[in-house]
């Protein structure tokens, strides 16, 4: 290492001068009158143009037809893709314009600032704490314990108050996330027709969306449910029903007569954080959540395949009436969706 | 009533004629002739096409399917127990119709998924090949065109179907095939098709077989009503404009995310270019 010190150069102060700023160079708009006048036409025109577009913006939106039979360009909406070109033309026109007038005909000073201290001055900061001094004593917070205690009860139960109004958030569900409508003996029907399912008119690799039939007749005058009643049961009672090969299918334990002829029926929403859930393979078995790609393999009690998921799809069971059309045995046996604090973990 | 009468008194006349057997003879020949002519050789013509298409189904089979499929379309398993090709027995013509007609199949390449291309066999091939698949074992015939066509439906009538298959598109298709039919990615490089390449008579088709990984909406889980609501609502998406501008392919939030990002990027870049040049002449400014 030392023998190398020998080779250092020597140290001069300043072995370059400093050069400085570089001297200005002027634009030839600064220099040739003829160059500032063709920028300000140039300005000019674009401003022109904006009020151009501005009169098109006001041209199209009443020239084009919206609603049940819209004026068409190429495909698209007329009416919103030539507001939206006029209205930018008009924006970038201004803009344009702005820019051009900035770097072209505005003051081309360069100017250097120099940094400063954030800090305050001494003599700011001895004035500050001086007046927070005599603001305390004048007001005698330490000498009147009365009023400074009030006053911090005061402040404290009025910060109570917007915890108070969070009991409108309310009541506690009780037991309603363990439960579904579905009941024992309720009809499996197709969700948005609402029709019954032949458990024999299903083949193998047939998926269907479904939901209890209470949700068609359970409604005012035994028409189907509305409203917010409809939305708060259906998110926990839609499922799916597929049909799969018996000899494709694990039964879980218990669950051996939980099938119809492979005919299963399954939660709809996802466990992980509730999505609605459909996407099911009929070669491999597995149903695949959209959001996270959670994928359940319903050949094997709808077994955690893949992704966050924590548990299994639960499963309804299912059974036929005399007519051969597909009802539940009973509601779910666990809550159906996302885990929650409540939940046992199992 | 009266020319009955007249007319039956006539023929009762020449009745006893020594001709009148010959006469009902011949009308009876003639009769017999004329009924074996109208419909006899037809049918029978069918079934010697049909036995002729199936042979000639089977003929284009084993050149073109039976090196996946098997040689009787029972399916061929690889030495890892991996599935070349599925089984064939039941089936049914409409599924054959649809991997045909589509192109899926024959495979060009096997892979995750069979991409649609333009068909490979005509229409006489496909019918040849659907009947000999479909003489393997029963499974769903090709749908009539009255199943799966729209025309003549009333403009009330489409009104309210596409309005009803909209509700079961959302309710059982979107989850894979995306809110405008777009299709979407599904798991190990498989994906749901974009739906707007297909016909009516492939949509049904699809519907009734389960191509692939789809699972099947056979009549017992869709009815066939339900299935044209499906059809006449893939057909309003595709006849409806596209209000809000480009739809950059009805993807989404990531195509247009990713459109945004790229468009904010651009712009940066411009500010950048903007700040960073200004022409500059040698020329000194000359005070008046």
């Amino acid at each position: 290492m030392s023998s190398h010190d020998d080779n250092l150069p020597v140290l001069e102060a300043d072995p370059i001068a400093d050069p400085g700023l570089p001297d200005h160079t002027w634009r030839p708009t600064d220099v040739d009158p003829a160059m500032a006048r063709r920028a300000e036409r140039q300005v000019a025109f674009w401003f022109t143009l904006s009020m151009v577009c501005t009169v098109l913006f006001f041209v199209s939106y009443f020239a084009f037809q919206v609603g049940d039979d819209p004026s068409t360009f190429f495909g698209l909406g007329a009416s919103t893709l030539f507001l939206g070109l006029t209205l930018g033309g008009a924006l970038l026109s201004i803009g344009i314009g702005v820019i051009q007038w900035a770097r072209k005909l505005m003051g081309d000073h360069e100017i250097v600032e120099y940094r400063h201290s954030a800090a305050s001055s001494s003599e700011d900061r001895e004035q500050a704490l001086a007046a927070l001094g005599l603001g305390a004593e004048e007001s005698g917070i330490g000498r009147r314990p009365l009023i400074r205690n009030t006053l911090l009860g005061a402040m404290g139960l009025v910060g109570l108050a917007p915890i108070i109004a969070l009991r409108d958030l309310g009541p506690l569900p009780g037991d309603a996330l363990d439960h579904t409508i579905w009941s024992k003996g309720m009809h499996v029907v197709r969700d948005v027709v609402g029709t019954r399912i032949l458990a024999s008119e299903l083949i193998v690799g047939d998926l269907v969306n479904a939901q209890p039939e209470a949700l068609f007749t359970g409604g005012p005058d035994g028409g189907p449910m509305e409203g917010v009643e409809l939305q708060v049961q259906k998110a926990k009672s839609s499922v799916i029903v597929v049909r799969m090969d018996p000899d494709d299918i694990i039964p879980g334990k218990g669950r051996e007569d939980w099938s119809v002829d492979g005919i299963q029926c399954y939660s709809k929403i996802c466990t992980h954080v509730g999505c609605p859930i459909s996407l099911w393979e009929r070669t491999t078995g597995n149903v695949l959540c959209p959001c996270h790609q959670s994928t359940f393999d319903l050949g094997d009690s709808a077994k955690v395949v893949f992704g966050p998921a924590a548990r299994p799809l639960p499963q309804l069971p299912l059974a036929v009436d005399d007519e051969g059309y597909l009802i539940a045995q009973d509601d779910f046996d666990e809550p159906v969706g996302p885990s929650f604090w409540e939940r046992d973990s199992q | 009533m009266r020319l009955l009468n007249l007319t039956a008194g006539r023929v009762s006349r020449h009745r006893r004629s020594k001709l009148a057997g010959l006469v009902v003879l011949l009308l009876g020949l003639l009769l017999t002739g004329g009924l074996y002519s109208l419909l006899a050789p037809a049918s029978a013509e069918q079934t010697v096409s049909a036995d002729q298409q199936v042979a000639q189904g089977r003929e284009l089979f084993l050149v073109g399917c039976s090196f996946c499929h098997g040689q009787n379309g029972e399916g061929v398993r690889t030495t890892e127990g991996n599935q070349l090709g599925p089984s064939l027995v039941g089936v049914g013509a409409a599924a054959v119709d649809f991997q045909v007609r589509t192109g899926r199949m024959p495979l060009a390449q096997p892979g995750q998924q069979a991409p649609r291309k333009p068909p490979v066999y005509n229409d006489d091939e496909i019918a040849a090949l659907a009947a000999y698949v479909a003489s393997l074992g029963p499974g769903p015939a090709i749908p009539n065109e009255s199943d799966y066509s729209l025309d003549g439906m009333s403009e009330q009538e489409r009104e309210e179907a596409v309005v009803r298959g909209g509700q079961i598109f959302l309710t059982n298709c979107t989850a894979c095939h995306n809110f405008a039919g777009a299709g979407g990615a599904m798991p190990q490089g498989g994906y749901a098709p974009s739906l707007h390449q297909a016909t009516e008579r492939e949509i049904y088709e699809a519907l009734l077989t389960g191509p692939q990984q789809m699972p099947s909406f056979s009549n017992g889980s869709l009815s066939p009503d339900e299935k044209r609501d499906v059809i006449a609502y893939i057909m309003s998406i595709r006849d409806t404009p596209e209000y809000g501008g480009f739809s950059l392919g009805a993807l989404g939030p990531v195509a247009e995310g990713l459109f945004a990002w790229l468009g904010v990027g651009l712009l940066v870049g411009v500010a950048i270019w903007i700040a960073a040049h200004t022409t500059r002449t040698a020329k000194e400014k000359v005070d008046e």
